[in-house]
């Protein structure tokens, strides 16, 4: 088996991923970039629209193309990627099990940069088998990146940013949606990705969910029925849809399986999609020398999962000796200033609140205190 | 319950309440941008796409965008910049009985210049006939399109986009699966 030495191992080739990397080999640090598939750039790939955030997180331009950006000062930092390389474990001494391109492989670290980001979530309903019901995710890859359209009629269930943007990229490609379902009395994602499905004449159903899917070997129909306010189906209110798809928009858990193996101390915040691992300001978690970025720490944006990247690749860098002083200071603290300010407003309140609790629950688990 | 958040359509306080809104007054003088972005989200590439500083996020990025009417010269380059497509410009100027709006599109097929199509509102609901004047790619764009329409003028406070139109199928590069 072929083993590998390096500085800083990062695991993820996302937003947190790529500027992870790409900030600790300025530094100087010796990296190696693990991701799973062969083309790098995470949950950007297949974005085809314009992206929200700042300007100077790269806002208005596409997701893919966002990426490719990345990708370029990745290279230039004279980082080594390792595409096509799955990280199946994370054994103590920081040893990585690594499958790449087919190849078994060990990697010793000296830190560990976890930036894994996040998966969907299932759900199962009566039908929820049938070929026709899908993840929005994987509508996404489909229609962006194999240019195939899964359907024609879609029911989109979830209105987050992800059933909103996922809804309008599958009317871009042709198919027509005739509705998206919503469990919650509100809309959850941006009211700008509400406003150009409505105005494109898509109807919401607020307060209703999937009761069943039902077709002959494939969907064909989607019941839907309305829910009070502990969720439960109001009888007499069923409504079906006609529709060969059915889309799943809900939501993203990170996806931490590497973190459990490290050790490190989790604690569980619904705003940011479940159990996420306590980390301190400078992204390192209750493990010394393991490192979280991205949707991992728990689902928020591209912009935020850039930030955290940036942080956790200077402080691993840091901690290998690599810059220090004032100038290391005041760019941290710049950057703490953006994701402070990525998380203001109203709708940022309780992710605000997720984090200060999970700086806290790390500091509280460094003083003996235990936290879960 | 009305308002952005549960209808995706903003409500008559949440417009009211807008900083993006021009003056009745500005939009007597001509072509001018209505910036309806009612909801507080970490967003601000309006704010740099402006290049006369027409429009501002004061202090947090998640401020509502502010325009300043007497600034904005209607040039257009913040509707298609604007990841929300959520700014149009309406011109009250462009008719005796008609005004213009020209906003983003994303669909396919496009329309053609002249052709008569559908306007339709907030909600998607038809509200009139409207003339297409203009179908522009700008290069800024990145492939967002933007169209300029003609409609008659009481209709100009509501006009939002077109209705999409029916894809031909020999037209279709998708392939279903
Ligand atoms: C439809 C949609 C629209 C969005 N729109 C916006 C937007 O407009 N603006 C915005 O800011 N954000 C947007 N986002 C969110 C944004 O894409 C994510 O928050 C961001 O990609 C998270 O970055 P990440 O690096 O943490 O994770 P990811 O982008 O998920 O990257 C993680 C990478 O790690 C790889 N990986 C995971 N585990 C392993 C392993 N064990 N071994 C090897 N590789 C592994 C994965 O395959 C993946 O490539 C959108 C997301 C979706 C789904
Ligand atoms: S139309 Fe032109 S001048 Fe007016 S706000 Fe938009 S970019 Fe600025
Ligand atoms: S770019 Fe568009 S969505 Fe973003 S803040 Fe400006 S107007 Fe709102």
């Amino acid at each position: 088996m072929k083993k590998l030495r390096t500085e800083v191992a990062v695991v993820g080739g996302g937003p947190a991923g790529l500027s992870a990397a790409a900030e600790a080999a300025r530094a100087g640090a010796k990296v190696l970039l693990i991701d799973e598939n062969k083309r790098l750039g995470g949950q950007l790939v297949k974005q085809i629209h314009k992206f929200f955030g700042s300007e100077a997180h790269h806002a208005g331009v596409r997701g893919y193309q966002i990426a490719r950006r990345l990708l370029r000062d990745v290279e230039d930092a004279g980082v080594t990627v390792a595409s096509n390389a799955l990280a199946y474990g994370l054994f103590p001494e920081k040893e990585l099990g690594v499958v790449w391109d087919g190849k078994h492989c060990q990697v010793s670290a000296e830190r560990i940069v976890l930036a894994a980001g996040a998966k969907e979530n299932y759900l199962a309903f009566p039908g929820s088998t049938l070929p026709g019901v899908m993840g929005a995710g994987a509508a996404q890859t489909m229609a962006n990146i194999n240019r195939v359209l899964p359907g024609r009629r879609i029911v989109m269930l979830g209105s987050g940013n992800v059933g909103l943007i996922v809804s309008y990229q599958l009317m871009q490609a042709g198919a027509d949606v005739v509705a998206v379902v919503e469990g919650a009395d509100h809309i959850g994602g941006y009211g700008v990705h509400a406003a150009k499905l409505r105005r494109a004449g898509v109807p919401f159903y607020l307060s209703h969910t999937v009761k069943r899917a039902s077709g002959d070997g494939a969907l064909a129909r989607v019941e839907i029925v309305q829910v009070g306010k502990n969720w439960q189906s109001i009888p007499g209110t069923e409504l079906t849809l006609e529709a060969d798809t059915l889309c799943l928009a809900a939501g993203l858990n990170p996806m931490t399986e590497l973190a459990w193996m490290a050790g490190c101390a989790f604690l569980y915040l619904p705003a940011f999609g479940g159990h996420v691992p306590a980390h301190d300001a400078k992204m390192e978690t209750t493990v010394p020398g393991v490192y979280v970025a991205g949707d991992i720490t728990g689902v928020e944006e591209a912009s935020t999962a850039m930030e955290e990247g940036r942080m956790a690749g200077l402080s691993a860098a840091e901690s290998l000796g690599y810059g220090a002083g004032a100038a290391l200071d005041a760019e941290r603290a710049a950057i703490q200033r953006r994701l402070d300010d990525l998380r203001a407003g109203e709708r940022g309140a309780i992710r605000r609140e997720s984090k200060a609790r999970q700086t806290a629950a790390a500091a509280d688990q460094r003083q003996g205190g235990g936290a879960t | 319950m009305t308002g952005i958040a549960y209808t995706g359509v903003p409500s008559a306080e949440e417009l009211r309440a807008c900083p993006g809104i021009p003056t009745p007054e500005r939009r007597k003088k001509g072509r001018v941008a209505v910036i309806e972005c009612v909801q507080e989200i970490p967003c601000n590439p309006c704010a740099a796409a402006c290049p006369f500083h027409a429009i501002s996020i004061p202090g947090e990025i998640t401020a509502l965008p502010r325009l300043d009417g007497e600034l904005c010269t209607g040039c257009g380059r913040c509707v298609a910049l604007c990841p929300g497509l959520a700014i149009t410009l309406v011109d009250e100027t462009y008719g005796e009985e008609e005004g213009a709006v020209d906003f983003p599109y994303e669909f396919l097929p496009l329309p053609a210049e002249g052709d008569t199509v559908d306007a339709v509102g907030r909600d998607g609901r038809t509200l009139c006939a409207a003339r297409v004047v203009s179908v522009r790619r700008p290069e800024a764009n990145d492939g967002t399109r933007v169209i300029r329409i003609a409609v008659p003028k009481r209709f100009l406070d509501d006009v939002k986009s077109i209705r999409r139109l029916a894809r031909k199928e020999e037209e279709d590069a998708w392939t279903t699966k």
